[in-house]
């Protein structure tokens, strides 16, 4: 191992990073806590007797638990198509995969009302045949995919291209099916990177607020996910309540960042973007 | 193309008029030849000959375009490649490396269909069988990443021989090796074909693993087979200019045929060819030296250099530096630089002018 020498300005710039990194994380986390609890432990409890914050917690554990495993199953399809095949089309297929990435969650959740909204594409359709999506669980859960649609994906591709196909190819000499060869090959190559890249999918899934905004319409009770529900209780001057539901997300960020370096630092050869050689 | 020559074995693998199209690239094209019972056959040939995608249209990893592979009177292009049984090294080993190394040679047995699957206790004896074979003992539990790149090699062996298949295909078995434990395993390789029965296709493009290792060589280049025989026959005539250059060290010089006598310069030697330019090929210790007023080529020495028990001279010739290679105790006396001797090849091969130079 090299000793690298630092230039005289590193310490000062490890400082400066140091000092952004406390002023733009450490400290709203703690703002976050220390107002949750600025009344106390029993106020602070107290804030989770309201049945809307309730519906709220249930209604994001609804949406991830739909949303997440589609995203692994599509991500896992994607990456594995787009590593182990050639075919034409396919940086267009890793460009939507990544737009998500690029474009505004506004503008995925926008989309998904003019098709689906009553002025939208095929509003009088749905109309006509009684099917809700916007205002509803469903369009709620369509915006989470749309926004949490590459992390998955987009964690797989670089590793599965990195692992080739010739591990498949062997098994299939030896007499393996395709089913037997994706359960006891391709799926534990990629387990831990697949596991990292649902962590953060769901992480996003349960933190989104742009796109899910756009097609919920807020109502209390009823499709108001946490972080729409923080807001409202916000804008309702309930403090306590809101930095309360606030702390709930705030731990949930908090334990994904751990379980996300635990997996860096034991799996780091089988991630992709942590892979370090 | 030569026929099998040995018509006493039976002929077990036979390819007709394999081609294979990538786009606009022709990987293959119209190959033929026969494979007798646990013959061990190796494809020669650099690389983007073709060879690895032939290998690859046996083990049933490619469809061709056109042609036949049959494999004990079966067609085989019609059986999927998992139900062919034909055992697969990888050039990069392709280990489970997920799985332990009695894992990765057990693979082929626990994925068998219930009904023909052995016992746990009968794959657990293969596996220990295979790893004694293997020279492997005590590894068992030890994970592809934690092994050698000799001991990866053997795992995959065993692995494939794990299937009892019925030919067994191996892709640069020994391209990732070192030169010393390449030569350790090659031997060790024939002896395991040898007990295990099976006919064996080996792609190499060593010329000196394949002609040292196989009953026979094919050697191809740009998709087409040149020329297949006994590595003793190709040595010693080979059908092309490619094939003499590729089999080993090789000296070129122009010369014209006429009348059925050679002239190179101003030796002239009796042949019976047909008349016409020709390159004469021959190889670097298959000349003799003769002093400046005796029989040969006019040649003025370069350079010299011992190179164990042989010595290495430098000539210019016709305008060429070519290295050739004497015993010690047959070198013209006193050597040295500036020297004019006359050289002459005691064997060589003539071969139509090539139109475009090729490297010498």
């Amino acid at each position: 191992m090299f000793r690298i020498r630092l230039p005289g300005i590193a310490p000062l710039m490890l400082l400066a990073s140091a000092l952004a990194m406390g002023l733009l994380i450490i400290m709203p986390l703690a703002v976050v806590f220390s107002e949750a609890f600025a009344k106390g432990l029993s106020t602070y409890l107290g804030a989770f007797n309201d049945p809307d914050l309730w519906a709220a917690i249930k209604l994001t554990l609804l949406v991830a638990a739909i949303s997440v495993p589609l995203n692994a199953v599509f991500g896992v399809a994607a990456a594995w198509t787009i590593a182990k095949f050639e075919f034409r089309g396919k940086s267009l297929l890793l460009a939507i995969i990544d737009l998500p990435f690029s474009m505004s969650p506004v503008v995925s959740g926008l989309v998904w009302v003019l098709l689906f909204g009553a002025q939208g594409w095929f509003g009088q359709f749905l109309i006509d045949h009684d099917i809700k999506i916007i205002f509803d669980v469903s369009g709620i859960v369509l915006a989470t995919i749309t926004v949490t649609l590459p992390f998955v994906a987009r964690e797989l591709i670089p590793l599965m291209q990195d692992q080739g196909s010739d591990e498949e190819a062997a098994a299939v000499t030896l007499g393996a099916g395709g089913f037997t060869i994706f359960r006891q090959i391709t799926l534990p190559n990629i387990r831990w990177a697949l596991l990292y890249g649902v962590l953060l999918c769901n992480a996003r899934a349960m933190g989104e607020f742009g796109a899910v905004s756009v097609v919920s319409g807020k109502i209390r009770g009823l499709t108001n996910t946490l972080p729409l529900q923080i807001e409202a209780l916000y804008n309702d001057y309930d403090f306590v309540g809101a930095f309360a539901a606030a702390s709930l997300l705030a731990s949930l960020g908090l334990v994904t960042l751990i379980l996300k370096t635990g997996l860096e630092w034991r799996f780091s050869s089988e991630l992709s973007h942590a892979r370090k050689r | 193309m030569p026929a099998n020559d040995d018509a006493a074995l039976a002929l077990a693998l036979e390819i007709r008029g394999i081609s294979k199209t990538y786009g606009r690239y022709p990987a293959l094209k119209d190959v033929s030849f026969a494979a007798a019972d646990r013959e061990f056959l190796a494809l020669l040939g650099p690389s983007g000959s073709g060879k690895t995608t032939l290998l690859r249209v046996l083990a049933g990893l490619e469809q061709p375009d056109g042609g036949e592979v049959r494999f004990g009177g079966e067609d085989y292009l019609a059986i999927p490649a998992r139900k062919r049984r034909a055992g697969m090294v990888f050039q990069h080993y392709a280990l489970f490396r997920h799985m332990t190394v009695a894992q990765n040679i057990a693979f082929g047995l626990k994925v068998r269909p219930r009904a023909e699957r052995p016992s746990a206790a009968e794959i657990k004896k293969r596996v220990g069988d295979l790893l004694d074979l293997v020279q492997l003992k005590g590894l068992d539990k030890r994970f592809p990443a934690q092994l050698s790149g000799g001991q990866r090699q053997r795992v995959a062996l065993a692995r494939a021989l794990a299937i009892e298949p019925r030919m067994l295909l191996l892709d640069e078995p020994f391209g990732a090796l070192d030169a010393q434990v390449r030569r350790d395993l090659r031997h060790w390789l024939r002896e395991v074909h040898d007990r295990a029965g099976v006919t064996t296709v080996f792609v190499t493009h060593d010329q000196e693993e394949a002609l040292d290792l196989a009953d026979r060589v094919a050697i191809l280049r740009d998709g087409k087979l040149i020329q297949l025989g006994k590595p003793q026959e190709l040595y010693d005539h080979p059908a092309t200019a490619f094939v003499y250059d590729f089999l080993g060290p090789a000296c070129r010089l122009p010369g014209v045929v006429e009348e059925g006598r050679l002239r190179v310069g101003d030796w002239v030697t009796e042949v019976q060819a047909p008349a016409g330019e020709v390159d004469v090929y021959f190889r670097p210790d298959e000349v003799e030296f003769a002093p400046a007023d005796g029989a040969g080529l006019a040649a003025q020495v370069r350079g010299a250099a011992a190179r164990g028990p042989q010595i290495r001279i430098d000539c210019l010739v016709e305008d060429r530096t070519l290295e050739l290679l004497v015993r010690d105790a047959i070198a013209p006396a006193g050597v040295a630089v500036g020297l004019s001797v006359r050289v002459r090849p005691t064997r060589f091969k003539l071969y139509p002018r090539a139109v475009e130079a090729m490297a010498a």
